[in-house]
């Protein structure tokens, strides 16, 4: 815990990634949390639940995730940035909300630590099997931003980095663990606050009866403002106009959610992030995110002692899906092989965006442990051997 | 709400918003009307004011007050009002919605805000059945009654909401009917300036679904009933509040006592535990809800 | 790329986490080197063999997970039983020699053996065992310095514990010199 506990942990520690994420949220500038505790995510709940109260914030643990989900966003229109925490069952249970984020375009943060499902599934042990829940869990259409952290260090910078997003694009940000970085211990170095780079909420400078909540200018995201400003706000989930009045008509639907999806689909390439290497002259890419990334260059490692000329490209942020990089890669490689715990989720991202240029070998596994980097060896070898 | 131009609660409104979606007769608008004098009464500060419907005909309300209004998910009102409440205290949060929205899909939430003392006031519309959906039934619909889901006739036990709100730790409990617009507005301004978790039920005809499959006339029906069968009890035991099919409606302020909202407990605790270091969270106005 | 799997093994209450986190710290704070720490979380953690694993490294840990530990420390006969055979070929055992009788030894093992209960009641706190046994294992492994381990004590146990458990540290390091002349 902090040496100052009504402060920002900084310096070096040896921490696991749920610990670290929480710091992350802590630094990013969280001062609220709503949870519903559940393995393997709830070593989170417990240390926001010990550090807000003596940092001037506020954490409750809510009837259930359900109620976890929204009352965070509650907070975020009183003008606190906030954060939810749960594991696969609660994940599902939070969908409904998820969508009505991204549908008031309320900029709050969900982590999932994945663990093996579907159902209570492996409460104790890591799967990936939620991704594509991430994107499209609620119904309707919409998007939202997801990453996936593969260490504790990661915990902690990619929960700032959920929160900065959040806030830029107004959108509902899902931080992607697994239960192998929740709870595994490394060490984790925090910057002191100035050195880290933190995103404030866009206020509107706007004065009541000349703001309108949904107005946007050319990024498509609207400022915002919090209740009690004076600015009379109406937020509903049900399809509306930029005063954010509901209009239940086919072209205000068009309007509204043609910019909810815009707004990310055509800053995509401004939120990318991701890791590559070796790429040049690689004849199989190895495409993968999370704790299988780890585990997957050792796969790489023994492929290239065998000759292979593999190359890597670690997804960070997951959503939106960073296409226009992988369509580019889709002509310089000739295979792609894509390692995650589940029977093919990115996977179907990365052979829909390579759309029949190269090959795309899914490496699956059911989750409960992590893969054997020797099959993701194998997998790799075959592939250049069959496009060889 | 045919009379915008002249209604003295048009400051309260959204007037570019009528008119209301609401059926003639219902019940609803009534109790708006009574909520936008309480407003008054109770000297709140509207900029300080926050409005939290959950989905259906009364979940509209919001929408319809100018104040700062959330219009949520189905059910979810409550939750919501809480992180709002929590993250500004300063902020009179009231939720205003149906005993559907309340009672079933947020019954949970419900029964958790009252026992931690949520400092929310809650409006409950109850009339009985589901209006925004068609008619269906809900957890207040008394034996006997038919809906288009239990066409044969209500067989479950409804829940007595005073009762409910009473044993899960409310600190403000009432219920008038729509024909008791003075109690009303007043019992509704009293709420409003009280500290804690209140409740308060209205209950509402809906002519369009309820009273017209039960053959139970108009709006004005429904009032003459209402006129004719309540009985002011005011301090009743609220175990004995059960509502049957056109049965005597007990009415009145039933319950009315303080103990530490969430807050309060939560900086008595932490006061206690971590000594004069701990710097206690905001709790908002005090005795008088009026911002000052 | 020096990698060593090391595992934790013992029951319940003993302290065996801490005892891996103490080493995986030393290591990845006070000694210049990676160490990643995983544990059994659940129903399992909680029986009569509880574990925590340690893989040390030079460079970068990319997998996890410990499954033929080069070295393993054990203080329950339950956690002895259960992981030994683990042991990878040649490896080091370093055992309480009060709680551990260390048959069947797996082959080619190195045992070093420890009184680390009663030098924890010498100290009068049966409870520091656990650091008794990580100076021990500090001393006769030698997989980290001596000062990167007290260091991670020091700033890994409850404030009033300080003294005492410097005191068992620096114990169970002397009796692991010991036994090595
Ligand atoms: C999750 C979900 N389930 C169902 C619905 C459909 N629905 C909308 S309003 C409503 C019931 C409203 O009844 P009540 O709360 O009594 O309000 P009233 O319309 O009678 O005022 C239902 C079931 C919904 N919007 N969301
Ligand atoms: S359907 Fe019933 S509750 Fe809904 S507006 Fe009409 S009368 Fe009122």
């Amino acid at each position: 815990m902090a040496a100052d506990p009504t402060g920002v942990l900084t310096g070096q520690h040896y921490l696991d990634g749920n610990h670290a994420a929480c710091e992350g949220a802590l630094a990013a500038g969280c001062r609220f949390a709503s949870g519903y505790p559940i393995t393997p995510s709830t070593e989170i709940v417990e240390r926001i639940a010990a550090r807000l109260p003596r940092m001037g914030g506020m954490f409750i643990q809510m009837e259930d995730e359900i109620a976890a989900s929204i009352t965070l966003q509650g907070a975020v229109w009183g003008g606190k940035k906030a954060l939810t925490v749960t594991s696969g069952p609660g994940f599902s249970l939070m969908m409904e909300h998820i969508g009505l984020a991204a549908m008031t375009e309320c900029p709050c943060v969900f982590i999932d630590v994945q663990r093996g499902g579907p159902s209570t599934g492996l409460p104790t042990l890591p799967g990936q099997g939620d991704m594509m829940q991430a994107r499209w869990g609620s119904h309707g259409d919409y998007e939202i931003i997801a990453l996936c952290p593969e260490s504790p260090q990661e915990c902690f910078d990619t929960t700032i980095e959920a929160f900065n997003l959040a806030e830029q694009w107004r959108v509902p940000v899902m931080v992607m663990m697994d239960e192998c970085v929740g709870h595994m211990t490394e060490r984790v170095i925090i910057p002191s606050a100035d050195k880290l780079s933190v995103l404030d909420r866009r206020w509107t400078t706007k004065k009541p009866g000349e703001y309108r909540p949904f107005d946007v200018g050319a990024d498509l995201v609207p400022d915002m403002a919090k209740a009690g400003d004076g600015h009379r706000l109406f937020v509903t989930g049900l399809t509306h106009d930029e005063r954010g009045y509901p209009v239940m008509n086919h072209k205000a639907q068009e309007k509204l959610v043609r910019r909810l999806v815009d707004k990310i689909r055509l800053n995509a390439d401004k939120i990318a992030h991701y890791e590559e290497d070796q790429i040049d002259g690689a004849e199989v890419v190895v495409i993968s995110y999370g704790i299988t990334a780890r585990v997957a260059q050792r796969g790489v490692q023994i492929a290239r002692d065998k000759g292979v000329k593999v190359g890597t490209m670690r997804l960070i942020v997951v959503w939106p899906f960073p296409e226009t990089r992988i369509r580019e890669l889709a002509q310089k490689t000739r295979a792609f092989v894509v390692p995650e715990l589940n029977y093919g989720q990115m996977s179907l991202e990365v052979e829909r965006v390579a759309a029949g240029k190269v090959p795309t070998v899914l490496v699956p596994h059911g989750g409960g442990e992590v893969h054997d980097p020797e099959v993701i060896a194998e997998a790799i070898i075959k592939a250049a051997r069959s496009v060889s | 709400m045919s009379d915008t131009a002249t209604n003295p609660v048009n400051p309260y409104l959204r007037l570019e918003r009528m008119p209301s979606i609401w059926c003639p007769g219902c019940g609803i608008g009534t109790s708006v009307n009574c909520f936008a004098r309480a407003l008054t009464q109770a000297k709140l500060d509207l900029k300080m004011t926050s409005i939290v419907s959950g989905i259906g005909c009364t979940g509209r309300v919001s929408g319809y007050m100018s104040l700062d209004s959330f219009h949520t998910t189905h059910g979810r009102a409550i939750p919501f009002a809480t992180g709002l409440k929590l993250a500004n205290p300063d902020l009179n949060v009231i939720v205003y919605s149906g005993e559907g929205d309340l009672m079933a899909i947020g019954g949970n939430h419900f029964i958790h805000a009252a026992r931690r003392n949520m400092d929310l006031l809650v409006v409950c519309v109850n009339n009985f059945t589901y209006g925004m959906t068609g008619g269906q039934v809900s957890p207040t619909s008394p034996g006997g009654a038919t809906y288009t889901t239990a066409p044969f006739g209500q067989f479950e036990e409804p829940f007595n909401l005073p009762h409910l709100a009473d044993s899960c730790g409310a600190v403000y409990v009432s219920r008038w009917t729509t024909f008791h617009v003075r109690q009303l507005t007043k019992s509704m301004r009293e709420a409003m300036t009280k500290k804690g978790f209140r409740f308060i039920e209205v209950i509402s005809p809906c002519p369009t679904l309820y009273q017209r499959r039960n053959k139970l006339g108009d709006g004005l029906d429904a009032m003459k009933f209402y006129k004719e069968s309540s009985v002011v009890k005011n301090g009743a035991d609220t175990r004995d509040l059960n509502i049957g099919f056109q049965t005597p409606i007990t009415v009145g302020n039933f319950v009315n006592r303080s103990r530490p909202s969430f807050i309060e407990a939560q900086n008595k605790r932490y006061t206690e535990v971590f000594g004069p270091s701990y710097k206690p969270y905001p709790e908002g106005p005090h005795g008088n809800g009026a911002n000052a | 790329m020096a990698v060593t799997e090391i595992k934790f093994g013992g029951f319940g209450g003993q302290g065996i986490i801490l005892a891996g986190m103490i080493v995986g710290k030393a290591a990845a704070l006070y000694d210049n080197k990676e160490a990643t720490l995983t544990q059994a979380f659940g129903p399992e953690a909680r029986g009569s063999a509880c574990s925590a694993q340690v893989v040390v490294s030079d460079s970068r840990i990319l997998y996890p997970y410990v499954h033929r530990p080069h070295i393993m420390m054990l203080m329950s006969q339950d956690a002895y039983t259960r992981f030994s055979p683990e042991l990878a070929k040649g490896g080091t055992l370093v055992i309480e020699e009060d709680l551990v009788n260390p048959v069947p030894l797996p082959e080619g093992a190195v045992v070093y053996k420890a009184p680390a209960t009663r030098i924890a009641e010498e100290l009068g706190r049966r409870m520091v065992l656990n650091i008794v046994m990580v100076g021990f294992f500090a001393s006769v492994t030698k997989l980290l310095s001596a000062e990167a381990v007290r260091k991670a004590v020091q700033d890994s146990v409850p404030k009033g514990t300080i003294d005492l458990n410097l005191k068992a540290f620096d114990r169970g390091f002397e009796w692991g010199k010991k036994i090595a002349n």
